[in-house]
């Protein structure tokens, strides 16, 4: 079943003018308006994802990613958003719904993992705060139930629990990286947006991260948008893959017919990179 | 019954970062499988083996022709039916294992046996102990259940591929060169349980040794330079090859 349908989606810096499409895009070889000087970070775009599903979004940088990561995860920022988003349970086009109803999915079916640990979590906050303030959010108010739900997250994402009362800033990248998921997981969504989930994390890091993360994804189905430039955690965890450049999907499909019959010249040029 | 009816298949790779060159991995293959066949697929290296089962389990996209898949959903094109209808076929119905093996960073080998049949919601106890069984007839060491793939030896890697392969018991089973990196006393043990499990399963498999043909195969079809040359009962492989 759909949960997530996004068709014909963009998000633009700038004022954007009549010429953006245009001037933009894989063929013209760049994602800024020749006439405007805006910058088309994505645009064009149709994604789907069904309940437990695991789509992979992979693309150098700058071709998109976050932009698009943050569209569908409802999150506004400084870009301009186009197109029709539509979320199962939900009537209308959520770009265009009300601050409400958007706040609402946002704190219970959609969560976003930022790409920046400063912008998804308060680092003067402890750890367990973090996680506590998405289920104060949600409505929890027991502090018991709070503070056990926090344990349990801790537990799953394998951060000790004894640290739960440190300030978040005196985490490790990976432990900060896990309490993000924690947060992210808090009130268990159905839509998971991880922006580079293995940034900043050295390789043995990665692994338990990701790890942790697609069991906990696993068991509870929940479904999930992993966006990364590392081809291996695409190939790890997405069922589908994207590939973005220049604010665009140049080519889609089953992960392993995307990674080992790559079409799309920069796919192949992607992939042959790695090996 | 037919299970697989593959007409004129075709695959052609065009490498773009070669200046367009475009390679010929498979042209113009037709054949038909019935239910419960083991098909053997024999040719030189380069032959296009591993291009045909890719294209049949749509790890490549083929580029012309029709694979018509007889399985739980009916007729479909694994040629062109969506990818979700993939997901789904490989889910439940469509088993493979490939020539290089894949690890799968911090899972335990007894974990990547059983995952397929969690996935299809097999209780986990009852999914490891198929696992147990499998890799115990594989000749694992018990030792091994609980370590991670990363570390093992190709032979020791290669029984935990086909262990998930066979778990959870697909109508289609599609296995380039299960064997090739195992001792002969495995091998056997290997191609017993292969038997077995041929027995209910439509199999279709790239292998090199005539003596694991002659063991499992009920035809065998020789493929050179990407078309399909011969098509023959293994019997007559088996004796064609000996003379
Ligand atoms: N706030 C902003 N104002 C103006 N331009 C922006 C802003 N945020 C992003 N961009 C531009 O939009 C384009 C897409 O950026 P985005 O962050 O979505 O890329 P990305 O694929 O996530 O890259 P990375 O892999 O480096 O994270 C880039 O050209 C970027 O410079
Ligand atoms: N992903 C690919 N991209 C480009 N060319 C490919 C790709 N896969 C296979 N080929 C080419 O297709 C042809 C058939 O290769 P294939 O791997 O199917 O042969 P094979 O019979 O399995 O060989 P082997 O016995 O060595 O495993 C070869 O020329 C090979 O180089
Ligand atoms: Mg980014
Ligand atoms: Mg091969
Ligand atoms: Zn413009």
């Amino acid at each position: 079943m759909t949960l997530l349908e996004a068709e014909d989606v963009r998000a633009v810096y700038g004022d954007g003018c009549v010429r953006c499409l245009e001037t933009t895009g894989d063929r013209a070889g760049t994602n800024q308006c020749s006439r405007c000087g805006s910058i088309v970070a994505c645009a064009e775009i149709d994604v789907s994802v069904q309940r437990g599903e695991v789509l992979g979004v992979v693309g150098e940088s700058g071709s998109g990613k976050s932009s698009l990561a943050e569209l569908l995860a409802l999150e506004r920022g400084e870009a301009t958003v186009g197109g029709d988003v539509r979320y199962a349970g939900h009537d209308g086009n959520l770009l265009e719904v009300d601050y409400q109803t958007r706040q609402a999915l946002r704190t219970g079916e959609i969560a976003l993992v930022h790409q920046h640990i400063r912008d998804g979590l308060s680092l003067e906050f402890t750890g367990g705060g973090n996680v506590a303030e998405k289920l104060l959010a949600a409505g929890w108010r027991s502090f018991e139930d709070v503070r056990a739900r926090v344990s349990e997250l801790f537990e799953a994402t394998e951060i000790p629990i004894e640290r739960m009362d440190d300030p978040t800033s005196t985490y490790s990248g990976g432990m900060q990286r896990r309490v993000q998921i924690a947060r992210a997981l808090a009130v268990e969504p159905e839509l998971v947006v991880l922006d580079e989930p293995t940034t900043g994390l050295d390789v043995s890091v990665q692994a338990r991260v990701l790890d942790t993360f697609r069991r906990i994804q696993r068991e509870h189905g929940v479904a999930a948008i992993v966006v990364s430039h590392d081809l291996g955690v695409v190939r790890l965890l997405a069922d589908r893959t994207v590939v973005m450049r220049h604010g665009r999907i140049v080519e889609a499909g089953l992960t392993d017919r995307v990674m080992e019959d790559p079409h799309h010249e920069y796919t192949q040029t992607l992939i042959n990179s790695v090996i | 019954m037919t299970a697989l009816d593959v007409d004129g298949l075709s695959k052609t790779f065009t490498l773009h970062v070669l200046d367009g060159t475009r390679v010929v991995g498979l042209e113009d293959v037709s054949f038909e499988v019935t239910e419960g066949e083991f098909l053997a697929l024999v040719g030189e290296s380069g032959s296009g083996k591993s291009s045909l089962l890719k294209c049949l389990y749509r790890s490549y996209e083929p580029t012309a022709g029709r694979v018509l898949y007889h399985g739980p959903r009916g007729a479909v094109d694994l040629a062109a039916c969506d990818d979700r209808t993939m997901i789904d076929l490989r889910d439940d119905s469509i088993g493979y294992t490939s020539q290089f093996l894949d690890e799968i960073p911090r899972v335990r080998a007894i974990d990547v046996v059983a995952r397929p049949l969690r996935e299809q919601g097999v209780p986990a106890e009852r999914a490891r102990a198929r696992a147990r069984h499998l890799l115990g007839r594989l000749r694992l060491p018990s030792t091994l259940w609980e370590a991670y793939p990363a570390t093992f030896s190709g032979g020791e890697r290669q029984r935990v591929n086909l262990a998930q392969a066979l778990a959870p018991e697909p109508d289609l089973l599609l296995l380039d060169e299960p064997t090739s990196a195992l001792d002969p006393e495995t091998r056997a043990t290997a191609i017993a349980l292969l038997r077995e499990q041929a027995a209910e399963t439509t199999v279709i498999g790239a292998f090199h040794d005539t003596a694991v043909i002659e063991a499992v195969a009920d035809r065998v079809a020789v493929l050179s330079g990407g078309r399909l040359v011969d098509v023959m009962t293994a019997d007559a492989y088996v004796q064609e090859e000996g003379s």
